[in-house]
């Protein structure tokens, strides 16, 4: 009887701490593997994504990359030094407006995808490092490799993506152009209106193609 | 074609004394012809290559994509060989041998399955190897975004990679109509690949002239270095660390 119990325990034990477990061996590498995976399995099968549905390529982004993704780290990357003369609350608007503007644009990228197929790169020992480049080349027939880079950082447990850089070139931090432009022209609030404008704009013609 | 240069190193001359910021210093020439650009593609590129994307069933494409692919790649070895890389010369020849004869004509990429990657490299890159500077952005009528540099290796990297436009006598293609036919075919094919990139910067960018410029001008320094290049990430949300590096991928040689 005693023996029995203690085996339900232990499995009721296991069964509770297994996906912790998981949780915290997931190597930045796995997790950008495994994420990449799951989502291109989905748009090839997806008639709906294929045909440009939108919506649903948002919402298959938002439940299944967006978990993984730093915002905050992203957003004062792309902003530059202007982010340090920000207050919290104008901080957390140019995130809600940067998140919307990416997300976007990752969807639009995402409903793209067709007969490509993704080499994940080996990558260097990094135990210890708080800091990864975790490298991916995308094939296509009759055309040069583009090597896609997921750069992530260890914050507690997970590892979260701060930066993709495509073919060497950093899409976060090249905002950094532009968004110091409108920080210098019209200050801080000008780039948040600037970018809530912008999201503002497409929403409206949103929906169709 | 010869014009058409003469007129445009006249009109950098005079361009380059205007007001302008020092990292673009042909600022608003390249706006204006950025936008002439768009228009071009608006009015007539995108449609056409749309319209073969409708009408070519997939495989096709890839051939046609191959097709050319495969003569670009004896130009990509010379340079290799001009930088140094010798067995990526090797590799790059024997895809020309290998797709060229069992990938009929080069029409079918049998090199890339068989283990021989495709490598990425101009004249314009071999140059920037050899240190030469790479001048101010600019953005070509046509041809679209270049630094002065990549602009002026521009002509022998278009001219070793479509070889039938190999002027006087060419020895390759008799026939003038099919010439212009497949330089016309080559545009296509390569405009099509890029669909949907127009509405990415649409979108995505307050002003897509300055992220395109940025984004090229990152992307070519970093073909040059083969990926060797480090990108740093300032913390901005903790002003007392400094800058550092991100670790480096193994794999860097591209």
């Amino acid at each position: 009887m005693t023996k029995k119990l203690f085996t339900c325990c232990l499995l009721a034990l296991s069964a509770f701490f297994a996906p912790l477990a998981a949780a915290a061996t997931q190597a930045p590498d796995e997790l950008v593997r495994k994420v990449t995976n799951e989502v291109l399995t989905i748009v090839r099968s997806d008639k709906a994504i294929q045909a440009g549905d939108f919506q649903k390529t948002l919402a298959l982004v938002d439940e299944k990359v967006l978990p993984h993704f730093d915002f905050r780290r992203m957003t004062s990357l792309a902003v530059g030094p202007g982010w340090r003369s920000a207050n919290p609350e104008q901080q957390e608007r140019l995130i809600a407006a940067f998140r919307i503007l990416l997300v976007r644009t990752y969807s639009n990228a995402l409903t793209k995808f067709r007969d490509q197929t993704i080499e994940f790169k080996p990558m260097r020992d990094n135990s210890g490092d708080k800091r990864v480049r975790v490298s991916t080349e995308v094939h296509q027939s009759g055309a040069q490799p583009i090597p896609i880079d997921y750069a992530l950082e260890q914050t507690g447990q997970d590892w979260k993506v701060f930066d993709v850089i495509v073919n060497g070139a950093s899409l976060v931090t090249n905002y950094r152009g532009e968004f110091a432009g409108e920080v210098n022209a019209k200050g801080i609030e000008g780039l948040i209106a600037s970018l809530e404008a912008k999201n503002k704009s497409l929403e409206a013609g949103q929906g169709g193609k | 074609m010869k014009n058409i240069f003469l007129a445009f190193a006249t009109f950098l001359l005079v361009a380059g004394c205007a007001n302008a910021p020092p990292e673009d210093p042909l600022e608003p020439f390249n706006r204006s012809m950025f936008s002439f650009n768009e228009k071009l593609d608006n009015a007539v590129t995108k449609p056409v290559a749309k319209a073969y994307v409708a009408v070519t069933p997939a495989p096709v494409r890839t051939w046609v994509s191959n097709f050319f692919g495969n003569l670009q790649d004896p130009w990509i070895g010379f340079n290799n060989l001009l930088q140094g890389k010798f067995a990526d010369a090797i590799n790059d020849l024997m895809r020309f041998v290998f797709n060229s004869t069992l990938g009929i004509g080069g029409l079918l990429d049998i090199a890339s399955e068989a283990g021989m990657p495709k490598h990425d490299e101009d004249f314009g890159q071999t140059l920037g190897v050899w240190g030469v500077k790479e001048g101010p952005f600019m953005v070509l009528p046509l041809f679209g975004p270049h630094t002065l540099r990549d602009a002026a290796a521009l002509p022998l990297d278009a001219t070793a990679t479509s070889p039938w436009t190999v002027p006087y006598a060419n020895p390759i293609v008799h026939d003038e109509k099919a010439r212009y036919g497949l330089s016309g075919m080559k545009m296509i094919d390569g405009r099509a690949r890029l669909l949907g990139l127009e509405r990415t910067l649409d979108e995505g960018t307050l002003d897509k002239y300055r992220y395109m410029r940025d984004f090229y001008l990152q992307q070519r320094r970093f073909k040059v270095l083969d990926g060797n290049m480090p990108i740093e990430y300032d913390d901005f949300d903790n002003p007392d660390e400094g800058a550092d590096n991100t670790p480096q991928n193994p794999g860097g040689e591209q």
